[in-house]
């Protein structure tokens, strides 16, 4: 049973959570994840670590509320228990002086995009960051992003807030030179800032987040072919070589259950799971 | 030999006491148990067909050595606590070896009686004992005082019980760190519920707690703990690795990541360990369409065959690439699949996998074999036959070829020695290459048999007592 600290709501449906988890936080390092299941009907979901304090024993991630786990997890208060977390999980990220690198996070990637952003700093790294979000008000963590970055972007898809969409970074890439590029956040993103990366040869790292039932190496649902080649997300990654990756592939198969999971939390909040009781 | 010679006294039953089985046209649409257990006067009639041999054949083809005529002996005087006991010298998980050993390959291979009828149905009756001990209160069998030595296991499936079970009452402080969220490996995650009931493997695994075994999980070793800590930092003397087979195999054709199609750990793991056939009341799905093809013959292709059937599949095919006489699956489920109506599709393999406009597969194109010369393994190995291709409508498909081993503990354990396939290497009673490590079942053999690991689990748990008691 793992302790809830903190539930704090970071943008409209964006959550983050601390838990009391010392011997996953004991062991974590930037880029892992967890597996948490909430109850004995739950789902194993992953998420992707945004935080830990090895002397408190604790790990924070930040998650969206769009399932029904994560929307039962978005009413549980401080203080309640999470049934399991394992972890941490996947391999942890390179970190070391690459020189200059260009941080990319969007939507709630933000968050464990910070946790790589410090310890590239920390590292030597001289740190160019862009957060990025549907819209203004989902976007947060840019003033925490400054603290560590060189040089801060924002950019929105609607252009209420920074840059309207991501196309400002080809002039950047054009302008300045970067020795590695980190992308967290969704697929189609990913594959947008790769795609921009590859002419220039910046060596391009993406985190993958594809659908996973055990999260250890057992199930092989979250396969993705990278360089022609199948990978399991769980054991060989979650972080990929971006120049490499199926994005395609993992897009279709990032939705296999779309219609369940739709289902699944519809009948949530229809028979009055949520506070809002079916209405 | 002596007990082939004709005594007056016994007469030989020739036919065994079949076992009570659900009908197949109930059966294939529900998930509970397919086989009823004996009563107490068929295990009876059962027990009295063994001839008692003075030089018992049987016990040379367990490999966990129960005594088998003298745990007959008790069923036939009616003895059955003592009975239970006799087994649980040896086995401290007979509910469950009694359901899922192919003993036909093992114990019941060489009963004398089975040289001119059926063998005794020793694991029948193994299971009938088991059973009647869930009806009465279990005392658990602890026989030495305690060592003050502490043992990690790893992985709680059939070889880390085992091991848990036999250091437990060896005197040994025990952990196990399983991995999942629920205790059991193989048997909670793989076997189906038809086969072997959940609550079975939990009564087996609260046994285990009784012998005052302590279980954590959700601990993945090799990242919330590797081995090297465990022996440094948190006070464990040995370690037993069972973490089992790991990574599905896939088969490299066109088209293998469309939806709909899932390897058989996929599969099995929605549907056993996270009760998919009960989505929405639980929250993890599954989709099974109307005509299911299952690739692979060996018994994890039965399941996941007989599974499908369960989840109202209209049609469900098992492919194979190989003749009915390689099939590697257990006869009694190769019948009990047959009988419920699942139609195999014999010299035949995948080509490529065909895919609807949303991403779901919608066919699969199949090439044809026959049989050439013996292969390494000694069976005929499959050639396909040029221009033989030919298509099949499908909207899922089940891959059940096989697993590799897990990485996880092999690339956080320095000095551990492994083969060029990933399993990790050890010497006839589990040590590997690092002192105070061993490692038992599918992750030292490839994939094996449940009863296969729980004789590792034992011949480790053996060699561990010995180091323990030698530091």
């Amino acid at each position: 049973m793992y302790k809830i600290l903190t539930n704090k709501e970071l943008a409209p449906k964006i959550r983050l959570f601390e838990v009391y988890a010392p011997e996953v936080a004991e062991k974590t390092l930037p880029g892992q994840f967890i597996i948490l299941i909430i109850g004995e009907t739950g789902e194993r979901i992953p998420l992707t670590i945004a935080g830990y304090d090895h002397k408190k024993g604790t790990i924070k991630f930040v998650f969206n509320e769009v399932g029904k786990t994560t929307k039962q997890l978005g009413l549980m208060k401080e203080g309640e228990y999470i049934e399991t977390i394992t972890g941490p999980l996947g391999n942890p990220s390179e970190i070391k002086n690459f020189g200059k690198v260009l941080c990319v996070g969007g939507g709630v990637m933000i968050a464990p995009m910070f946790l790589q952003v410090q310890a590239l700093q920390k590292t030597g790294n001289k740190v160019t960051t862009v957060v990025g979000a549907r819209i203004k008000d989902l976007l947060f963590f840019e003033d925490e992003m400054k603290v560590y970055s060189d040089k801060v972007y924002v950019a929105t898809d609607d252009g209420s807030k920074g840059y309207k969409g991501l196309d400002f970074l080809k002039d950047l890439l054009f302008k300045e030179k970067f020795d590695r590029c980190v992308v967290m956040g969704p697929v189609v993103m990913m594959k947008a800032v790769s795609e921009m990366t590859k002419p220039f040869g910046i060596p391009t790292v993406v985190t993958l987040t594809p659908i996973m039932v055990d999260g250890m190496g057992m199930c092989g649902v979250c396969r993705v072919m990278v360089a022609g080649k199948m990978k399991f997300g769980c054991v060989d990654g979650p972080e990929f070589d971006g120049h490499a990756v199926d994005f395609d592939g993992l897009i279709k198969r990032q939705r296999l259950f779309l219609p369940e999971e739709r289902l699944s939390s519809l009948l949530w909040e229809k028979l009055g799971g949520c506070s809002c009781g079916g209405k | 030999m002596a007990e082939n010679k004709p005594k007056p006294k016994p007469k030989i039953q020739k036919e065994s006491v079949p076992i009570p089985k659900q009908k197949p046209e109930e059966r294939r649409r529900n998930f509970n148990e397919v086989a009823l257990g004996y009563t107490e006067e068929q295990a009876l009639a059962e027990a009295n067909r063994c001839l008692q041999c003075p030089k018992p054949q049987c016990i040379q083809g367990c490999p966990v050595e129960i005594e088998i005529p003298a745990f007959i002996k008790l069923i036939r005087e009616g003895k059955f606590e003592e009975a239970v006991k006799k087994v649980k010298e040896k086995n401290s998980l007979p509910a469950i070896c009694g359901r899922v050993c192919p003993q036909e390959e093992q114990c019941q291979k060489f009963c004398i009686v089975g040289k001119v009828g059926d063998p005794v149905s020793i694991g029948r009756l193994e299971r009938f004992l088991a059973d009647w001990e869930r009806s009465i209160d279990v005392k658990a069998l602890r026989d030495a005082p305690a060592t003050g030595k502490k043992v990690a296991i790893i992985g709680a499936g059939p070889a880390g019980l085992t091991a848990a079970a036999d250091l437990a009452r060896l005197g040994h402080k025990v952990v196990i760190f399983e991995a999942l969220h629920l205790p059991g490996g193989v048997l909670v995650y793989g076997i189906p519920e038809f086969r072997l009931p959940k609550s079975i493997v939990r009564a087996e695994v609260d046994y285990i707690v009784k012998l005052g075994v302590e279980l954590k999980l959700g601990y993945l070793i090799g990242r919330t703990f590797t081995i090297p800590e465990l022996l440094k930092y948190k006070g464990f003397d040995a370690v037993f690795i069972g973490t089992g087979a790991g990574l599905p195999q896939f088969m490299g054709v066109p088209g293998e990541n469309l939806g709909g199609i899932y390897s058989a750990n996929e599969f099995l793991i929605r549907v056993n360990l996270m009760k998919s056939y009960a989505f929405p009341a639980y929250d993890t799905p599954i989709r099974i369409g109307k005509h299911v093809v299952v690739i692979g013959g060996g018994n994890v292709a039965m399941d996941s065959a007989r599974s499908a059937l369960r989840l109202g599949a209209e049609q469900v095919c098992i492919v194979y690439r190989r003749s009915r006489d390689e099939l590697p699956a257990r006869k009694e489920e190769i019948e009990n699949a047959e009988e419920e109506g699942i139609i195999c599709k014999f010299l035949a393999a995948p080509t490529r996998f065909i895919g609807d406009e949303k991403g779901w597969v919608k066919a699969m194109e199949c090439i044809c074999m026959e049989l050439g010369p013996p292969d390494e393994s000694g069976r005929r190995r499959p050639v396909p036959v040029k221009g033989s291709e030919f298509v099949m409508d499908t909207d899922t498909v089940i891959v059940a070829i096989g697993r590799t081993p897990n990485p996880i503990i092999q690339s956080t354990t320095a000095g551990l020695e492994v083969t060029k396939w990933g399993t990790i290497v050890t010497d006839e009673n589990g040590k590997t290459s690092l002192e105070g490590v061993y490692a038992g079942g599918d992750i030292v053999t490839g994939e094996a048999t449940v009863i296969s690991a729980m004789g590792a689990g034992k011949k480790a748990a053996k060699a561990i007592h010995e180091y323990l008691m030698k530091k």
